[in-house]
């Protein structure tokens, strides 16, 4: 029960809000309440799973390769209550956002259903079920993209449904013939019946097609193109749900079906994975260097920050597996912190294009404050949260003798520091160009900032006390890649 | 049995590939769709499909007669034509809604959502 809390919570809570969705103020404070009870169970969830090790359910009266199985370790804990922090902060912020549109009523239930469509993706331990929960995942972000009615979310959600739609495909194809050759869809099944040569041999290939079908979710040089096409569509506070989490999540979910369960996987695949992940890292902070949009700059760098995740795939040892799941959590914070600030920045200051604001420094000092601390996280200045991940990997791939890679993302980090600084320069230092705008513009709510500072918060203890972090990572990741024995 | 699903699979797979590649967003939702069928057709392949008996326990018994057709992929595939049922009904009317907004199907002129072109070297400014 402990560990289906965290899915079951924000399903029924997606469910109730459907129910209420005519009555605003109700559907409000069920939201909120979902949020404050998902954080909870969450957070027990860790604490267990720290006291006691892995946690397993087994679903459906049949014995245990057979049955539906839900496990939680340490990564998975971890992921899990960082999701259920941005989902708190998510729901605080949505409470009180207004950007002109009307509310949605079906919007409190779209977005506990992504909460739990990713509790269930962590949680899975079977490749059908998680199949499942990625579809749930692609069909409530494709709702956050239409549930505006704006004819350009519809375009968004359009181009976003049709490269993700492909991607989904190519997923089930590859569990369907996972399953064929290895005759088991469960996880620690499939490790097992991949120690033996005849069925290694066969899971090469769909393994393959499954690490693309992921790539594509993961939004990856040359696949991640859906993504700056849609994500600045959406209004502030579901951007920073979904920009913070949906990539994330894919590339988890890789590394653990790398790391964890097709461990024979050539080296050669992981090679190609390593110099995508480069490509990516470059491409997606060149992205960000053009642009002027808020939003499109902190969208390339999404993409951009993936290539880390990827890189700690591609580097396959324990120790960069630990790395990569930090990274990951850092990044689902920080990105999302990110783009709530700029969602507060365009409030106060009218406008996402750099150049047609400013001199928010002088007007909002704390909330420039909290963007130094997301900026300087995002860039991996010490002792933030990002250096302790970049530091990690960097320090694993010149160990493992792969100086280039080491050298293009210490390279990387430069980049995003340009980025950051320009967003930095042009928002809050220079004077506005038109004061009277910045004068007539509404007042921020509190609660936008409660959602901030609370995800501010968090990013200050991952960086500042990062060791039982790293340490839970390193003691959950212990096992990743092991060919000795079984789990 | 086994040639003749993957015959139709790999001509599943082609047409599905050969509309999904139009620039029209009707044939694109429509390839996707087809495309979707043969994955469903390949994860009843990878079940080894082949027996005609059912895959139910008869009264009395505790578990299906030997040789019966695997359950599983049986199973999985109706989750999956389930999903993809939904998915197709979902973009069917995004399709519609674009095209009755846009008063035209090609997918290469749906910039709504991307700034204007005006300078070569800059990103132009947005409006919204």
């Amino acid at each position: 029960m402990l560990v289906l809390g965290p899915l079951l919570i924000p399903l029924a809570t997606a469910v109730l809000c459907a129910l209420l969705s005519g009555r605003r103020k109700l559907n409000m404070v069920v939201s909120l309440a979902g949020s404050v009870l998902l954080l909870g169970s969450a957070t027990a969830l860790l604490v267990n799973v720290i006291q006691h090790g892995r946690h397993s359910v087994a679903l459906g009266d049949w014995p245990l390769p057979y049955a539906i199985e839900f496990a939680a370790d340490g990564l998975s804990a971890a992921m899990i209550l960082v999701t259920a922090l941005l989902g708190m902060a998510t729901t605080l912020y949505q409470a009180s956002w207004n950007d002109g549109t009307a509310p949605q009523a079906a919007l409190p239930s779209l977005m506990h259903g992504l909460l739990a469509s990713a509790m269930a993706t962590y949680l899975a331990a079977d490749l059908f079920n998680l199949y499942v929960w990625l579809e749930l995942m692609f069909i409530t972000t494709l709702g956050t993209l239409v549930v505006g009615g704006q004819q350009r979310q519809a375009e968004a959600a359009f181009k976003y449904f049709a490269i993700n739609m492909l991607g989904t495909l190519l997923l089930l194809a590859a569990v369907a013939l996972i399953y064929g050759v290895s005759g088991h869809l469960n996880f620690a099944a499939i490790r097992e019946a991949a120690q033996r040569p005849e069925v290694a041999a066969g899971l090469t290939v769909y393994t393959g097609l499954l690490v693309l079908a992921f790539l594509v979710k993961a939004g990856v040089f040359p696949l991640f193109f859906w993504l700056p096409a849609s994500y600045h569509t959406l209004p502030a506070p579901l951007l920073a749900l979904v920009g913070g989490l949906l990539t994330k999540v894919a590339a988890y979910v890789l590394l653990r079906l790398l790391g964890e369960v097709f461990i024979t996987t050539p080296g050669s695949l992981l090679d190609a994975l390593g110099w995508l992940a480069m490509v990516t890292m470059v491409v997606g902070v060149l992205g960000a260097a053009y642009h002027w949009d808020l939003r499109r700059i902190l969208a390339f760098h999404i993409v951009s920050q993936i290539g880390y995740l990827l890189f700690g795939i591609a580097l396959a040892s324990p120790a960069a597996a630990a790395a990569s799941t930090y990274f990951a959590l850092h990044n689902i914070l920080v990105k999302s912190n990110l783009f709530f600030i700029a969602g507060i920045m365009c409030a106060s200051a009218g406008h996402y294009d750099l150049r047609r604001i400013g001199g928010l420094y002088l007007r909002q000092p704390l909330l420039a404050l909290l963007f130094l601390v997301s900026a300087l996280s995002l860039v991996g200045v010490p002792p933030s949260s990002g250096f302790w991940g970049k530091f990690m990997l960097i320090r694993e791939a010149f160990g493992q003798r792969h100086y280039i890679w080491g050298g293009i993302a210490l390279a990387v980090g430069l980049l995003t520091l340009y980025s950051m600084s320009k967003i930095w320069l042009e928002g809050f230092w220079k004077p506005h160009p038109k004061p009277d705008e910045l004068s007539a513009a509404r007042r921020v709510p509190l609660s936008a900032y409660a959602a901030v500072v609370m995800l501010s918060g968090a990013i200050l203890v991952l960086g500042l006390f990062p060791e039982p972090f790293i340490h839970l990572m390193l003691s959950s990741t212990a096992d990743f890649w092991n060919r000795g024995g079984a789990s | 049995m086994s040639v003749v699903l993957m015959l139709s699979i790999a001509l599943i797979v082609t047409a599905g590939v050969l509309l999904m590649l139009s620039r029209d967003s009707v044939r694109l939702i429509v390839g996707l769709a087809v495309l979707g069928s043969a994955a469903n057709l390949v994860v009843f392949y990878a079940g080894r499909p082949g027996s005609l008996l059912p895959a139910v326990i008869v009264a009395g018994a505790d578990r299906i007669a030997p040789g019966a057709a695997n359950p599983l992929p049986q199973a999985l595939v109706l989750t999956a034509i389930v999903i993809s049922f939904a998915l197709l009904c979902f973009s069917l009317v995004l399709g519609a809604y674009l095209s009755r907004q846009s008063g035209h199907e090609d997918v290469d002129r749906m910039r709504d959502a991307e700034p204007k072109a005006t300078d070569p070297v800059k990103p132009p400014e947005i409006d919204d």
